[in-house]
């Protein structure tokens, strides 16, 4: 598998090492009500799809960015990459500075 | 008709006009008291138990494909009671001891061959986590030799037992471990299943549920719907989409495994040996083949396939393990979907929908587990109660603390 990265262009899968389902950027809030039960699913539970799957690889040997790699778990075709850290700010998580530096 | 010498010669002697399919083709009936979904060793091992030992009615298998078409027919063959968390080990000691009758309870030849496990150590600290492991084994009935150097050299003496970086510096003998041959195991539970009036039904894909007030009333499938009153679902790799189609969210991930056969060679491995330092193990197929393989790829797939990264991580430890392994030729390669829980060890149990029942998990260690799991799920389904070495197989273990995690790896399903 080749994974296009978005800074450094394609790079073999080898260079990676796989973390799982991008969901696991929602880190559920601690303080909410039922804490226990979201961090219980969202450590254990996983959607597991046959077919498109968003997923978390990390440029072990590499640059050591986050990534989120769209892939097909059925045919392993790759179609989008994008820098992890992006996606978590446009999904609104920052990385712990306040909105308004986040570019 | 039973199978047996006399029969044989009879057969032979008359050109083996007398022998018919092992189970018929059944087609779907409107209505079963059980339905099991997934025709692989462990769906059809439960049909089986549910009829001979818990005196179920009607039964059927659905399969959606052909039987022994999934990992029960892609494994590597090898059955072992050599765990050490006491979730674990019980479960896996009945397992073999229903495989040391199996042959004769099933009236088959499933070709057992008990040739012993070795799993190699190369440092002070695996000694210590191989002793204490064989230890747990025999406390709770199993065997455990540590061997020395010298010992391992008797058995294997052509191994790098010399490699500066790892060693080898003993192992752990578990002598009552071996190989089975995997699709004569679908095929005995399916003849056995069928002939206490199972319906073994192929080409049937389960498509949905039909669930009515938290009650499960039967399945949707490509060929029709059948009403059921319970509903039990055993498809390894495919546990996550089945269990979709009835709403639930699994602790469990899709991953590929691959195995892989050498050209035929003189017996040379007559047991089954682990490499303590890489991803390799391997026996030898009494067709003379080297069987081996090693890691599951390592992310989400739902490709049967194989896939070069791995093939070569194999080979490479497998050649420092055994040099020889270089000269010879590889015939084949292909992969198996794991369902790939998140402690490494497996689900027996209960959903919160009445009357649906779910085995799966087992990642790429269940063929071992066939018979035992069979067993387990057939005492659940019938009596709704877990069997008594199964009790620590449940879905809400995570939420209560109770994981039964072998590696220590925590919920990260392509590390264990
Ligand atoms: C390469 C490899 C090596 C392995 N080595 C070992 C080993 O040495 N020792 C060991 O103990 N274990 C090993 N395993 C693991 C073991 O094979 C599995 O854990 C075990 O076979 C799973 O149970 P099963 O036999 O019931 O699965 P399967 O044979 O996969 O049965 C599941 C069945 O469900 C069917 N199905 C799926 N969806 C549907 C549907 N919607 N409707 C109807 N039917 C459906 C599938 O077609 C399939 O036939 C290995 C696995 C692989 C792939």
């Amino acid at each position: 598998m080749i994974i296009n990265h978005p800074l450094l262009g394609p790079r073999d899968a080898q260079e990676f090492t796989y973390l799982g389902d991008a969901a696991l950027i929602n880190r559920p809030d601690w303080t909410s009500e039922n804490a226990l039960r979201e961090f219980h699913d969202y450590l254990h539970l996983r959607d597991n799809p046959a077919g498109e799957h968003r997923e978390l690889w990390f440029h072990e040997q590499g640059d050591r960015s986050w990534l989120v790699v769209t892939r097909n778990t059925v045919t392993h075709e790759i179609s989008k990459v994008e820098l992890a850290c992006d996606v978590a700010r446009a999904s609104g998580r920052s990385t712990g500075r306040d909105e308004g530096q986040v570019a | 008709m039973g199978y047996s010498g006399l029969r044989l010669i009879k057969e032979a002697l008359t050109g083996h006009k007398g022998w018919g399919p092992q189970w018929r083709d059944a087609s779907p009936q409107d209505a079963y008291d059980y339905v099991i979904i997934g025709g692989g060793g462990h769906g059809l091992a439960t049909a089986y138990y549910l009829a001979k030992e818990f005196g179920g009615a009607r039964i059927a298998v659905l399969e959606k494909g052909w039987i022994g078409g999934g990992n029960v027919g892609r494994n590597t063959t090898i059955i072992r009671s050599n765990y050490l968390l006491d979730g674990n080990e019980p479960f896996y000691e009945f397992s073999l001891k229903l495989w040391e009758g199996l042959e004769q309870d099933l009236n088959y030849n499933a070709m057992v061959s008990q040739r012993g496990i070795l799993n190699l150590v190369h440092s002070d600290a695996q000694r210590d986590a191989a002793r204490r492991r064989g230890n747990a084994m025999i406390l709770n009935g199993s065997d455990a030799e540590l061997l020395d150097v010298d010992g391992v050299r008797k058995m294997y003496p052509f191994l790098n037992f010399d490699n500066a970086r790892f060693p080898i510096k003993g192992g752990l003998l578990h002598r009552r471990g071996g190989t089975v041959r995997h699709d004569a195991v679908a095929w005995g539970y399916a003849r056995g299943a069928d002939r206490r009036g199972v319906d073994i039904i192929q080409n049937c894909e389960v498509t949905g549920f039909r669930i009515e007030g938290g009650r499960v009333l039967g399945v949707e499938t490509s060929r029709g719907y059948i009403k059921a009153g319970k509903v039990g679902v055993s498809v390894a790799g495919s546990s996550s989409r089945v269990m979709a189609q009835a709403g639930m969210r699994l602790p469990i991930e899709s991953h590929v495994l691959q195995a892989f056969v050498s050209e035929g060679l003189k017996p040379f491995i007559p047991g089954v040996i682990t490499y303590g330092a890489g991803h390799f193990y391997c026996s030898q197929s009494d067709k003379g083949g080297l069987v081996f393989g090693g890691d599951i790829d390592g992310y989400n797939s739902y490709a049967q396939r194989s896939n070069l990264p791995v093939v070569e991580d194999v080979i490479e430890s497998g050649m420092s393990l055994i040099p020889g392994l270089g000269r010879a030729r590889l015939l084949r390669g292909w992969g198996g979907i794991m369902d790939m829980s998140m402690d490494g060890s497996p689900y027996i149990d209960k959903t919160h929908i009445e009357g649906l029942y779910f085995n799966g998990g087992w990642c790429y260690g269940g063929f071992k587990a066939t018979p035992a799991a069979g067993y387990c799920f057939a005492h659940l389904l019938k009596t709704d109660r877990p069997h008594d070495t199964a009790k620590a197989y449940r879905l809400d273990r995570f939420m209560t603390g109770h994981m039964i995690d072998e590696k220590g790896m925590g919920p990260q399903p392509n590390l264990h």
